[in-house]
């Protein structure tokens, strides 16, 4: 039962292949996200029952249900599915292309990078929240750039990305503390409060940009994948195989990159989701790859529901989800290190 | 003594290149012709830059003048698709990913032939399935690639590479840390299809006995540059393996095929000439001339 693998194939010759164990497991994210996205609607000050959140969304309920259902509720679960989706595809791609499972947006300081953006825009120029986010954008592409120029000479190697990621954090890093310094009380609090990664009060202005980035790119993505897959194999068998390594390789790479500091403009740094989010759909499907599409909704899963326990754990007071992401994560990390040891890579 | 030919009927061939990685230069003005339906090999000591010339053949090093021909085309100005449909290599560096079984990694050799519409073609199974009996792998199809020997596992990359289905095949030092009996195999195998199936098949080896034992056509180089080329039978001699590798040797009949066989001279005999630092008979100093 190793595979589960099947053609679909029509009379013209047109085949697709299809592993059943990994489409199983896309669908079960698939549902999984969603319900945990109905029920995080119904949750909330107001509680609605998930019936009436449903009756709500198709358009049927009442005019009270329908401002929070709509207005308040819906764009904040819609932003947590998209973010966590760019960021679980982001992680993927990040991943496959360093052959590390390391090699992903918050150990090689994207996150970080994008802080450094929103920081400078939040002390230096108390800018408002579309700001932030653009500060954010700009913050997270020039780290992406500044990791492609010192780690790329003739192609990535797992473990230098990892190395120079590691350096560019640090640095960055220091840069937001000197910012936090400089900033005044208010400044700092709202500076922390974006740092650890939330949900709270984003709007349908957050929605459109993200789904409009993400309508664009994953498709992009998702054709760039068997040229992926190959690559798994090293620069050299997938060059003879007719892959375009370099350009494959920039354009995913670019790719991620745009996903992951867009996600981060929008909520902020919620840390480890990227990190986690392809190695459990990894472990899931069973399958080796990319794993692109299982990651991408493991992400947007894993990030609707860490925002659900952040608000029934802590109800009012309203956890940012980052915590949750981190705590989670931070642990997951420990583990994969304890079992890369024992699998004697590290 | 590169030798400027005009471009040929051959399907490949290395048009007075230089090779060079960055700005350390391996081979200037170098011209080989890989003769259709032979099993060349490409000898030399240790960075003479054979693999360097096997990696330009394949179109992976971009020569930094000259050109490499591919049935009368440039082969850097060739869709990557087709050139990956007409020449397949199997390179010294691959990685089986995590968790992928052996039908699985020999099937990714048809990636050339497939599409995004056109992922996996009843021709791709029968050819994929061709691949592994060849190779003796199909057993094996659904075990994991890391559970495997290095034996079976170079089969298994070799079957990969036969599932490209190409005329020719390059191969960049097919048989480095197998023990000898896996060596073998891996030669008889190529031998097999380079006679059953008319495949041209050129690759890099480190023994020149092997070379010298199964090539058709034998290539020798020395700090980039062909010193010899030819049939084993008309080139190996005790003066060439000298002036290519720096040892003194005596070359007899292989008892067994009757094809050159490299002796190197005993250690006394050599420390005559210069200090014999003789550890495995390539290794031995390349400076000693006497």
């Amino acid at each position: 039962m190793k595979t589960t693998n099947r053609a679909v194939r029509t009379p013209g010759g047109l085949s697709v292949r299809l592993d059943v164990r990994a489409l199983t497991v896309v669908l079960l994210l698939l549902v999984a996200a969603l319900t945990a996205s109905v029920v995080l609607i119904g949750t909330g000050d107001f509680p609605i029952p998930a019936a009436d959140v449903l009756r709500t969304l198709f358009g049927e309920g009442n005019a009270g249900q329908e401002f929070i259902v709509n207005e308040l509720r819906l764009p904040r679960v819609l932003v947590g599915l998209l973010v966590g989706a760019s960021l679980g595809l982001g992680g993927a791609l990040f991943q496959s292309i360093s052959r590390n499972p390391l090699g992903s947006p918050d150990v090689l300081g994207l996150g970080q990078g994008a802080t450094a953006g929103a920081l400078t825009v939040i002390v230096l120029f108390s800018g408002s929240a579309n700001q932030v986010a653009a500060g954010a954008l700009v913050g997270g592409l020039v780290t992406g750039l500044a990791i492609y120029v010192l780690a790329w000479k003739r192609g990535v190697h797992g473990y230098r990305l990892v190395l120079v990621g590691i350096g560019v954090s640090a640095i960055v890093t220091a840069v937001n503390g000197y910012l936090l310094t400089k900033s005044d009380i208010v400044d700092a609090a709202r500076a922390v409060v974006w740092m650890t990664g939330s949900l709270d009060g984003r709007d349908w202005a957050q929605v459109w940009p993200l789904l409009g980035l993400c309508a664009v790119l994953v498709p992009l993505v998702l054709c760039n994948a068997r040229g992926l897959r190959m690559m798994e194999m090293g620069d050299d068998v997938s060059y003879a195989l007719g892959v375009r390594v370099e350009r494959v390789r920039l354009l995913l790479m670019v790719a991620a990159v745009l996903l992951t500091a867009s996600a981060t403009a929008a909520a902020g740094p919620v840390s480890f989701v990227a990190l986690t989010a392809p190695q459990l759909a990894r472990r899931l499907t069973r399958a080796p790859g990319p794993n692109l599409l299982a990651s991408l909704c493991m992400g947007a899963a894993l990030l609707v529901i860490a925002d659900w326990l952040s608000q029934r754990a802590f109800g009012a007071e309203q956890l940012p989800v980052g915590v949750v992401t981190g705590v989670l994560g931070g642990a997951y990390l420990l583990w994969l290190l304890v079992t890369e040891r024992k699998a004697g890579r590290i | 003594m590169s030798k400027n030919r005009r471009s040929t009927v051959n399907r490949l061939s290395a048009e007075n290149v230089t090779l060079a990685y960055d700005q350390r230069v391996i081979a200037e003005h170098l011209s080989v012709e890989i003769p259709d339906n032979s099993f060349t090999v490409i000898v030399g000591p240790n960075a003479c830059g054979k693999s360097t010339l096997l990696r330009a053949l394949s179109r992976m090093l971009k020569p930094s003048a000259g050109r490499v021909l591919l049935d009368g085309q440039v082969i850097q100005s060739m869709p990557a698709k087709k050139v990956a449909r007409t020449l397949g290599l199997l390179p010294q560096s691959s990685i089986a990913p995590d968790g992928i079984t052996v039908g699985d990694l020999v099937g990714r050799g048809r990636y050339p032939h497939q599409g995004i519409l056109r992922q996996w073609s009843t021709e791709d199974e029968r050819v994929v399935q061709e691949s592994m009996r060849q190779t003796g792998v199909a057993e094996l199809a659904e075990r994991y690639v890391d559970e495997l020997s290095g034996g079976q596992r170079q089969r298994v990359w070799i079957a990969m590479a036969l599932a490209q289905q190409t005329p020719l095949l390059l191969l960049d030092e097919p048989t480095t840390f197998l023990d000898i009996q896996h060596q073998i195999d891996v030669l008889d195998l190529c031998a097999e299809l380079h006679e059953e199936q008319g495949r041209t098949l050129v690759a890099v080896l480190h023994d020149l006995n092997h070379a010298a034992r199964y090539a058709t056509h034998l290539i020798a180089l020395r700090e980039g540059q062909v010193i010899a080329e030819g049939a084993p039978k008309d080139i190996v001699t005790a003066g060439l393996v000298e002036e290519v590798f720096g040892l003194r040797c005596q070359v007899i009949d292989d008892p067994e095929t009757g094809t050159p066989l490299v002796v190197p001279a005993a250690r006394k005999a050599r420390v005559g000439a210069a200090s014999g630092a003789g550890t495995g008979a390539e290794k031995a100093v390349a400076t000693e001339a006497s």
